[in-house]
């Protein structure tokens, strides 16, 4: 029993971090209906520079926020220079774009960082006063920082007037451009908020996994199938669904199938998710008139 | 266009076909060593090649996995030769048999799924195929990590053909056959059915043509090809082990067809050169380097020449005819 409840809660707390990438595939996709497939690979790189910030010497939180701003500004440039020619392009230009900028990422941090598996450091204690037994410092930090972030977005979403010209971007691109919103404007600051939660979800599982080059693949498959059982156009669902993947996960991985069989477990609940309810748990359902 | 420039274009075609089939025969008394194994793994991966452009190019469907295709095509050869005793030969056709009922399993649930959201469910097949492949309960079949060593054929009826003639050459025949069948399948209604599926799945449907058939039929064939690819380059090979087929297996199959032109037969034949050769060169600068080639060649090709090869060489030869016309 003890052991369940233990895999529970570790399982939230990776659940966390999918639950972080999951928002941020979400954010993309409300804005341009695009699935972004290299956003493991560029929060990837971001832990990466966070690293050689901290290698410098750099405090903590200092090289935790100079990577965030840097995140944001390297996304929203990405979408500015790739993205935003790809407009009316066909969707098989989309995702052979997105895999380019995955495979550019991937092998720019093998080029500049090296393969070697590397540490990194985790900002919470271990033996700080909220860590327990069942529960480590880093865990319940990694929870707390997917749910501050989670709680920004939303307040953002909901009361700033930058947040409603967002969603009216997103929502109709047109009429919001009559109004006078700039609707590329918002979509380049759409993939900068994506890039910075992506690099705050990559110093997360860093301390987890360990930083290589391949860190990422697996967390973006779970995001991927945590954002499609929560709903891919609902944030709310997202976050739901990283943290049920993140326990499945954890669950089906210790009692069920074994560690190896991981990534199977995402493939299979993608599938599954997406043949019994593709619209997943909150999503709107679709219907398109013909 | 009139009938007799159709005719003269299809003349020229077959006349380089034939062309292109001596010099690729020729090349088994040339070459050596390295360089026919190099020449069989184009041929693999050309095949391979044409399966994916089936399915992405003249059917829409976009697949981000199917290297995972490519590998059960290596690892059906390599299973029946190591455990059933089969011949090389006999298991090629097996793993095309195989990789067809898997694919078009696989493509029944996927006909649920449209655009986007199919690369995304192929993605994680691409992604989750290593693993599975050293699952321990199948290690008594796949030979977990360590894979499976093969023997390579000698060449039959005494023929005087080392053992990499040989192979190079089988793989020719099968390519060839391959691509006739695959040329044969495009022309009929079939293959019109697959086009007008991806041009307008609606439209198709309301004129009668069985979408949900057609498209995982096509989903079966492409895999069926891609698979027939991997098992000659398990014998090219000699062995088969699942880190040779992770995701980055999948994104050269997809690079291939974007540079080779998507929706083209001989796409595929200059998409197998650069995936085989390109890599290579660029290694030569650093480790990592080829995959940034990649990363950028694909954006780049998005970019300046979405139709790739066959799309610019189809340029240069509309605009070579209509200045010789005026």
């Amino acid at each position: 029993m003890n052991e369940l409840l233990h895999q529970t809660l570790s399982g939230l707390a990776t659940g966390g971090i999918y639950a972080s990438v999951a928002l941020a595939l979400v954010m993309i996709y409300q804005a341009t209906h695009d699935i972004n497939f290299a956003q493991g690979e560029m929060a990837m790189f971001s832990t990466f520079v966070a690293w050689m910030l901290l290698q410098l010497g750099w405090s903590y939180w200092a090289a935790f926020a100079a990577t965030v701003v840097l995140s944001f500004v390297v996304a929203a440039a990405i979408e500015w220079a790739v993205i935003r020619p790809m407009h009316n392009a066909p969707e098989l230009s989309v995702v052979v774009v997105f895999i380019g900028l995955l495979v550019i990422f991937h092998s720019l941090a093998g080029w500049l960082f090296g393969y070697t598996i590397k540490q990194f450091p985790s900002p919470f204690a271990a033996d700080a006063w909220y860590g327990s037994e069942l529960m480590s410092a880093h865990e319940v930090g990694a929870i707390f920082v997917a749910l501050i972030m989670v709680a920004l977005l939303f307040s953002f979403f909901r009361l700033t007037p930058l947040g409603l010209a967002m969603r009216a971007a997103a929502q109709n691109a047109t009429s919001s451009r009559l109004v006078g919103i700039s609707v590329g404007r918002m979509l380049m600051l759409g993939w900068g908020l994506a890039g910075a939660i992506g690099a705050v979800a990559g110093m997360m599982v860093a301390p987890v996994v360990y930083l290589d080059p391949n860190m990422m693949t697996g967390v973006l498959l779970y995001a991927f199938a945590g954002a499609l059982i929560g709903g891919i156009d609902n944030p709310v669902g997202a976050v739901l669904g990283g943290f049920i993947v993140g326990v499945l996960e954890n669950l089906l991985g210790t009692f069920v199938v074994g560690t190896e069989l991981k990534l199977s477990v995402a493939l299979v609940l993608i599938v599954g998710v997406l043949i019994v309810r593709p619209s997943g748990l909150l999503g709107k359902k679709i219907v398109t008139r013909v | 266009m009139t009938s007799r420039a159709t005719d003269s274009i299809s003349r020229a075609m077959w006349l380089s076909m034939a062309a292109l089939l001596v010099l690729a025969v020729g090349l088994t008394f040339v070459a050596k060593g390295y360089q026919l194994f190099q020449a069989t793994m184009v041929v693999a991966y050309a095949i391979a090649l044409l399966g994916l452009n089936m399915l992405t190019g003249y059917n829409g469907q976009i697949s981000l996995g199917h290297g995972a295709f490519f590998a059960m095509g290596a690892y059906t050869t390599g299973i029946l030769m190591e455990h059933a005793d089969m011949a090389y030969w006999a298991t090629v056709p097996m793993a095309g048999v195989v990789c067809l009922c898997i694919g078009y399993l696989f493509g029944r649930p996927a006909l649920k799924l449209e655009g986007l959201y199919l690369a995304l469910a192929t993605f994680a097949l691409g992604v989750a195929m290593p693993q599975l492949l050293k699952y321990k309960h199948l290690e008594a079949w796949t030979g977990g990590v360590q894979g499976i060593v093969l023997m390579k054929p000698d060449a039959p009826w005494g023929l005087p053909l080392n053992q990499d003639q040989w192979v190079y050459l089988f793989s020719l025949a099968v390519a060839v056959v391959m691509f006739w069948i695959a040329y044969n399948l495009l022309q009929s209604g079939t293959g019109r059915a697959m086009r007008a599926i991806r041009d307008h799945a609606m439209a198709a449907e309301a004129m009668g043509v069985d979408t949900r058939h057609y498209k995982s039929m096509s989903f079966g064939v492409s895999a069926a090809f891609t698979g027939v690819g991997g098992a000659l380059s398990a014998i090219a090979v000699q062995f088969v082990s699942p880190d040779s087929f992770t995701l980055f297996l999948s994104i050269s199959l997809l690079v291939g067809i974007v540079v080779g032109g998507v929706g083209t037969l001989w796409g595929a034949l200059y998409g197998a050169v650069f995936i085989m050769f390109v890599p290579n060169l660029a290694e030569k600068v650093s480790k990592a380097a080829p995959w940034a080639v990649y990363g950028v060649v694909l954006i780049l090709l998005m970019f300046a020449m979405p139709g790739g090869v066959v799309g610019l060489m189809r340029k240069i030869q509309s605009t070579w005819a209509a200045r010789s016309s005026r």
